[in-house]
C-alpha cells in the first residue's frame, strides 16, 4: 500500500471537484395564495380578481401582474373548465409517478383568466383535443389537503367542445 | 477614471420607501411585501408605474430557496405595456448604479429601482456561505459570523480599534434607531453594560452583529424635466462608484478597505464637507474600517438611521442607506451625505454615493 504522504504523487492532478451543497428554506405561499390553497381543501377553486383590469387570477399571488395592485376580491370559481392546449406524454423521466402515455393539459377554468396545469384521465389520449371540456376530479373529503394533490385529475364533463374564440385570448 | 467634472448628468433620488424591517413576515410572500413599498416610492410624488422608463431590482434566488424569483417580483410592479427591465443578483445599491448609468445615456428620464429580501425563509448564516469562492472555501462552511471575526480579530491585532471601539458603534446605532420608526432593533444601552454580552464568535459579541430581517425597498430616481417636477428640492447624485476586491480572502488586508476609498475617491467624497454618511456595516467593526476608507472625521454623522445594526433586510440594506441620507437632505437636515452599500463576504466589494442637495 501507499503511504497516504505520497499517494498524491502517483495519482496524477485533480480534475474534478464534488461539493454537495444542501440547505433548507421553509415557504411562504403568502395571503392570496394560501386562500387558495385553503380552498383546496374544501374542494374548491378560489380566484381573485383584479379591481382594473377585472381579471380573475387563479392562483393568484396577490398582485395583478398587468395593473401592479392587490387582487382583493375573491371569486369561487367553477369545478369545470376548457382545455386550451395539453400535452401527451411518452417519455419516461425520473420521479415519474403516474403510468405514460398520459395528458397534461392547460385548463382555464370557467369565469378564470388564466389557466393553469392540470392531469387529464378518463380520456384515450388519442382523443384529447383543444376546447375539450373537463371538471376536476378530487380525492375523497378525507384526504383533502390544502395542496394541488387534493386534485385527483380532471376529466371529461361530457358538454359540447367549447368554441374556439372562447379560450383564443388564453393560448 | 472619473468622468470630467461637467460630464455627469444630474440624476437625482426623486424619492424612496421601504417596508418595516421584522425578523420575520411569515404572512406575505414576496410580492405581497412588495406591492406596498412600490405604491407608496410612486405615491410620495405622485406618479404611477407609466412614469418610469426603466425598472432595476436587486435580490436572490438564494434567499427564497427556488428560482427566478426577481421575475416573480415584477407582479408588484405590473409591467404593462411592457418595458426595459434588469436585475442584478446583489443589493439594490447596485442596481440604482446600472439605473443611473442608463439614466446617463440620456435617452430616459426615470428609472425605478427596488430590491427586497426574507432572510429568515433559511439558515442566513449557511446561505451566505455559499458567496464564497466555490472550490477552496465554500466546501468548508465558513459562516459570514466567523469570518467577521477573524476580521475584527485582525483590527484588534493591528492596533485599530478595540471590543469597546465596537460596542461605541452598536450602542450609537441602536440609540439612533430609537428615532427610526421602520428600524427593527432599536435601544439606549451602554457601552459598559454591552461590554458585559457573552461573546457568539470571539471577538464580536452578540451586539456587534446584525439582525436578521426581512425587507423591501425601492426608490425612483429622476433626470431632466422630472426631476425638477418631481422634487421641490431635488437630491443629485454628484458621484458613485463600486469596486470590488479578489474573493481570495487570505489575499486581502481585512483591516483596510481599498475598494471603498477607491470608490470614494471616484464619487468625489473628499471634494466638500460631508454632513452625514449613511454607512452599510452590518457587523459593527466594519464600520470603523469603512470611516477610515472614507476618511470621514469625527464632524459626520454617521447612521442617523441607526444603520445595519438596526435593521439588516439583506439585499436593500444598502438601498436604504442611498435612501436614508437623501431623506434628510431632501427635508433640509443636510445639504452633502455620503452614502455607502457593501456585498460579499468582509466588505469585498463596495458602492459609494455622494448626494448634494440643490
Amino acid at each position: 500500500m501507499t503511504d497516504a504522504t505520497t499517494a498524491g504523487a502517483d495519482v496524477g492532478p485533480v480534475t474534478t471537484l464534488a461539493t454537495p451543497i444542501s440547505l433548507d428554506f421553509d415557504f411562504t405561499p403568502g395571503v392570496a395564495q394560501s386562500r387558495f390553497l385553503k380552498a383546496l381543501a374544501t374542494g374548491t377553486f378560489v380566484g381573485q380578481r383584479c379591481p382594473v383590469c377585472t381579471k380573475v387570477y387563479v392562483p393568484s399571488r396577490g398582485t395583478c401582474p398587468t395593473d401592479g395592485v392587490a387582487t382583493t376580491e375573491e371569486v369561487v370559481l367553477s369545478n369545470s373548465g376548457t382545455v386550451t392546449t395539453f400535452c401527451v406524454v411518452n417519455v419516461p423521466f425520473a420521479g415519474q409517478s403516474i403510468e405514460i402515455p398520459y395528458i397534461c393539459a392547460q385548463i382555464l377554468l370557467d369565469g378564470a383568466n388564466v389557466s393553469f396545469m392540470g392531469l387529464i384521465q378518463e380520456i384515450p389520449t388519442d382523443q384529447i383535443r383543444m376546447g375539450l371540456r373537463v371538471e376536476a376530479v378530487w380525492v375523497d373529503d378525507a384526504d383533502l389537503t390544502p395542496s394541488l394533490a387534493s386534485i385527483k385529475y380532471f376529466r371529461p364533463n361530457g358538454e359540447t367542445d367549447a368554441p374556439y374564440e372562447s379560450y383564443e385570448e388564453y393560448l | 477614471m472619473s468622468a470630467p467634472s461637467g460630464t455627469v448628468r444630474p440624476v437625482s433620488v426623486a424619492s424612496f420607501a421601504q417596508s418595516p424591517n421584522i425578523r420575520r413576515d411569515d404572512q406575505r410572500n414576496e410580492v405581497e411585501g412588495l406591492l406596498p413599498v412600490i405604491a407608496e416610492v410612486f405615491g410620495n410624488i405622485g406618479i404611477t408605474k407609466d412614469d418610469v422608463d426603466f425598472i432595476c431590482s436587486g435580490s436572490t434566488d438564494y434567499l427564497i430557496g427556488g428560482p427566478f424569483s426577481f421575475v416573480m417580483a415584477l407582479d408588484a410592479v405590473g409591467v404593462w405595456p411592457p418595458r426595459a427591465e434588469s436585475h442584478v443578483e446583489m443589493d439594490g445599491a447596485f442596481a440604482l448604479y446600472e439605473a443611473w448609468t442608463l439614466l446617463q445615456e440620456g435617452e430616459i428620464d426615470a428609472a425605478l429601482v427596488y430590491s427586497f429580501g426574507r432572510s429568515s425563509l433559511g439558515d442566513l448564516n449557511e446561505i451566505l456561505t455559499l458567496q464564497l469562492d466555490p472550490y477552496y472555501m465554500a466546501p468548508l462552511w465558513p459562516d459570514i459570523v466567523s469570518l467577521s471575526a477573524l476580521q475584527a480579530r485582525a483590527l484588534i491585532d493591528a492596533g485599530k480599534a478595540t471590543e469597546a471601539d465596537f460596542a461605541e458603534v452598536a450602542s450609537r446605532s441602536r440609540r439612533d434607531a430609537l428615532a427610526n420608526p421602520k428600524a427593527q432593533v432599536a435601544k439606549d444601552v451602554a457601552v459598559d453594560v454591552l461590554l458585559q454580552d457573552p461573546y457568539v464568535v470571539e471577538p464580536l459579541r452578540r451586539h456587534a452583529l446584525p439582525p436578521i430581517t426581512d425587507g423591501a425597498a425601492a426608490i425612483v430616481l429622476a433626470a431632466g424635466d422630472k426631476a425638477t417636477a418631481w422634487s421641490e428640492r431635488p437630491v443629485w447624485i454628484s458621484g458613485i462608484d463600486h469596486r470590488i476586491e479578489t474573493h481570495a480572502l487570505g489575499a486581502r488586508d481585512l483591516t483596510s478597505s481599498p475598494s471603498t476609498a477607491l470608490a470614494a475617491q471616484h464619487a468625489g467624497v473628499a471634494d466638500g464637507k460631508v454632513d452625514i454618511a449613511e454607512i452599510h456595516a452590518p457587523f459593527a467593526h466594519q464600520e470603523i474600517i469603512l470611516r477610515q476608507a472614507m476618511g470621514l472625521d469625527a464632524s459626520v454623522t454617521i447612521n442617523p438611521s441607526g444603520g445595519a445594526l438596526a435593521a439588516n433586510p439583506m439585499m436593500s440594506a444598502g438601498l436604504i442607506r442611498i435612501g436614508e441620507a437623501a431623506s434628510r437632505i431632501a427635508a433640509g437636515q443636510a445639504d452633502r451625505a455620503v452614502a455607502h452599500a457593501t456585498s460579499g463576504p468582509c466588505l469585498q466589494q463596495n458602492l459609494v454615493c455622494v448626494l448634494e442637495g440643490a
